[in-house]
């Protein structure tokens, strides 16, 4: 069953739409803030309440990348794999994070504090090598820096 | 107003003084300038004016992104529009304190020309902004963005209420196909001529779209625009649905804006306040009804159909056109889809007239564009010049030359879907039909700048990963014929590139480009042929000598320590992770191959530049020598 948080903001965006399904993808994103993840439960109750198959659900769901179906850890690291950042050299930084916290793009570290993926573009270009960490920006990544920023996320 | 004529007849514009005539502080609140802590650089100054007893003089505001985001946190004064790049809050109090309460510039603080090293106060005669010709960018990084009465103190929504008010619909389509706009997203359709079909299109039901999912990646301007002005993106739009007959449109945002998204959704809500959008718009019978769309992280629903799917609610997958959208798009109905960028330059279009407009560009491509310059450059940032500027303008005009004085290689347009300009054609003209002649393409405007040390063949190497990861894989030749392109890149930057290869990746990019589904696809080749094309040097290196001339492919080069440079300091040998290095203090110092794992921190921290990687016959030359009795 949804909540009724869940719902109440669901159904705000139902009126943007001539079909109810065409909210699945926005009701995706609003369950996953307040559950953390989309759970084989979570689109049950999203496809009931939107009349949409469950099947349906997880096609969309495994397609975007910013829609998660496992538990992510405390903290979400997206790294920018856009053109300019390999030009920057994030490929080094993408395995000096795999290095620091041995798990590979994907993965979540055991302890659950890390979820480590790739993100196409997070149009900071200019400040190339770049990533996210849940919602902060960081920039112009050296290891050490990497190393700093980490430390920040307990 | 305070416009003025620059002399590439383009407006430059100045500061909107605030209403009750205080001076004003504007600081940008771009993405790239919050991320750096502008918003901290705001708050300072409200505190710092307020204690210096100014609150009832000079008011503080945030501005859209001013462009030169490699110098944000900045902020601008009103009166002489002196700028103050790079700030932290401490020098937020020399400025109120010598500035707003003493009237005299802090020249310490101002900025710097890298080349000249000359300190220069009014953010116009800054080389990178004084080049530049702004339409579509012409309120970005000038106005509060979330105030809808600074958008229209400055013009705004008069463009769309003449329309509305006055126009036909047809006056409106034959005003935006005189003046010469190609849709800024990629593929360069004339706009007018887009509108038309749509227009033409008879249906109880049209919808007219925004495509705010950022052309390439590597690109920004979208973003700026739709987080800097989003009321110039509204305005189009009202100006776009009166035109073709859509009652409803939506702008799809990717999910990674969130700025983007809050701005727009709060400049909507103003605009239906101010009776601009919504029911009996401007006090006519018309009506417009606008939504916001968020993605939800594909690359690949930046293309028409992909992104239509998106909002219908389906896995977003491009299907084959025709259809094309302005016959079926939406659910079926008659849809015309533009870019931010296109939509941002109409209102300026309509009100300054198609002629002006036209008359800047070159014969087939007229106006400007904007570019997000990035990569290897002094000044990264979001310019908009005249188009038919060209490549040696841009890199080296505004964009201040390359990084630490290095040589300029090529540059990459359009992204993984564009294709790259080698340094010997520096002086093409950047218009549609120039850049195709090159194999590369306009794109949506990112310009990524690679220097002597970027490898060519891994360049396209990484493209090829990038389409795998973004390939929806509904069509075989995009799912599997890229992934057979990369085994082979792959393979070639590891030093196991055989004869023949180059032929191979010839082949596979033909039938890849004829036979794909969409743009994704059809354009994924394109960084691979441009770089066999211009680098093909560069692949023989890798494939018959085991070279990698940029010496950038891990594979293909050995770290060695230059014994005539190396003093023996064993800063390398503490710094290396894995204990390769070994020495004695004031001894030359050396690097086991077996153990190095090619990291690149020797090289990085040496101060005498005694780190060398060697590719190729140099490797055999240096362990002769070291085998050779002294």
């Amino acid at each position: 069953m949804l909540t009724d948080s869940e719902r109440t903001e669901i159904e705000a965006t139902l009126a943007h739409y001539p079909h109810r399904r065409s909210a699945a993808s926005g009701a995706m994103r609003i369950v996953q803030r307040h559950r953390g993840f989309l759970s084989d439960e979570a689109l049950a109750d999203i496809g009931a309440f939107l009349g949409v198959s469950v099947e349906e659900l997880d096609s969309r769901a495994t397609f975007a990348n910013m829609l998660f179906r496992h538990p992510v850890g405390r903290h979400v690291i997206l790294i920018c794999d856009s053109d300019c950042c390999y030009v920057m050299a994030y490929e080094q930084m993408r395995d000096h994070i795999s290095a620091r916290l041995g798990i590979g793009l994907g993965q979540t570290t055991p302890d659950g504090r890390f979820t480590f993926l790739p993100i196409v573009c997070l149009a900071q270009c200019d400040h190339a090598p770049a990533m996210q960490v849940d919602d902060d920006f960081h920039g112009d990544l050296t290891p050490e820096r990497i190393d700093e920023i980490l430390a920040r996320y307990e | 107003m305070s416009d003025v004529e620059t002399a590439a007849g383009g407006v430059r514009v100045g500061i909107v003084p605030a209403a009750d005539g205080k001076r004003r502080v504007q600081v940008c609140a771009g993405t790239a300038c919050v991320f750096a802590g502008s918003l901290k650089i705001f708050e300072a100054f409200e505190r710092e004016i307020a204690a210096a007893g100014l609150a009832d003089q000079v008011e503080v505001a945030i501005i859209g992104c001013h462009g030169l985001c490699s110098q944000g946190p900045l902020a601008v004064i009103s009166g002489q529009e002196t700028y103050y790049p790079k700030l932290k809050a401490k020098h937020v109090e020399r400025i109120v304190k010598e500035h707003l309460v003493g009237g005299t510039i802090v020249d310490d603080l101002l900025y710097v020309e890298p080349g000249s090293g000359e300190r220069i106060a009014c953010w116009h005669d800054i080389p990178f902004y004084a080049q530049q010709t702004r339409i579509a960018l012409r309120d970005v990084g000038v106005i509060h963005p979330e105030r809808i009465e600074e958008y229209v103190a400055r013009g705004g929504y008069a463009a769309a209420r003449t329309v509305v008010t006055e126009k036909t619909p047809e006056w409106v389509i034959d005003e935006v196909l005189a003046s010469g706009i190609r849709g800024r997203g990629g593929a360069g359709f004339p706009t007018g001529q887009k509108w038309k079909f749509a227009y033409s299109s008879v249906s109880d039901q049209k919808y007219l779209i925004c495509n705010g999912d950022e052309g390439d990646p590597g690109a920004f301007m979208d973003a700026s625009i739709m987080d800097g002005d989003p009321h110039a993106v509204i305005e189009g739009m009202i100006i776009g649905s009166y035109a073709i007959g859509a009652r409803d449109g939506y702008i799809y945002v990717r999910a990674e804006y969130p700025l983007a998204v809050k701005r727009l959704r709060l400049a909507i809500a103003q605009a239906e306040q101010h009776g601009y959008l919504g029911d009996d718009m401007f006090g006519s019978d018309w009506s417009f009804h606008l939504k916001i769309k968020e993605g939800a992280g594909a690359f690949v629903c930046g293309e028409e159909t992909a992104l239509m799917a998106s909002i219908e609610g389906r896995r977003g997958m491009p299907r084959s056109r025709p259809p094309f959208p302005a016959v079926s798009g939406l659910w079926g109905k008659p849809t015309n889809i533009n870019n931010v960028e296109t939509y941002a330059n109409i209102p300026w279009i309509i009100t300054h007239g198609a002629a002006a407009y036209a008359a800047l560009g070159t014969e087939k491509s007229r106006g400007t564009k904007a570019f997000s310059l990035a990569g290897k450059l002094v000044n990264g940032g979001l310019a908009e010049v005249p188009i038919g500027s060209t490549i040696r303008e841009m890199v080296y005009g505004v964009g201040g030359g390359i990084k630490d004085g290095r040589q300029f290689k090529a540059v990459q347009l359009g992204g993984p879907s564009g294709g790259c300009v080698p340094a010997a054609l520096i002086d093409t003209p950047i218009d549609y039909e120039s850049l195709a002649a090159t194999g590369a393409i306009m794109g949506s405007g990112g310009m990524v700048v690679a220097d002597d040390q970027t490898c060519m063949v891994d360049l396209a190497r990484y493209f090829l990963q990038f389409t795998q990861n973004e390939s929806c894989g509904k069509c075989v030749p995009c799912r599997i014929g890229t992934k057979r392109m990369l085994e082979i890149l792959e393979a070639i930057t590891a030093g196991q590139g055989e004869d023949g290869d180059i032929e191979r990746l010839q082949k596979l990019a033909a039938t890849i480009k004829r036979t794909s589904l969409c743009g994704l696809g059809q354009t994924a080749p394109n960084p691979v042929l441009t770089t066999i094309r211009y680098f093909r040097d560069e692949y023989e290196a890798h494939i018959y000598d085991g070279a990698c001339p940029a010496r950038a492919c891990s594979a293909l080069i050995t770290y060695h320590i230059d014994p005539e440079s190396c003093t023996g300091c064993m800063l390398c040998a503490k710094k290396c992770p894995v204990g390769a290095i070994s020495g004695e203090r004031k001894q030359t110092h050396v690097i086991d191959i077996e153990v190095c794992t090619k990291c690149d921190t020797c090289r990085q921290v040496c101060r005498f530049g005694a780190v060398e990687r060697l590719t190729g016959d140099e490797v055999a030359a240096v362990s002769v020598a070291a085998r050779r009795p002294a």
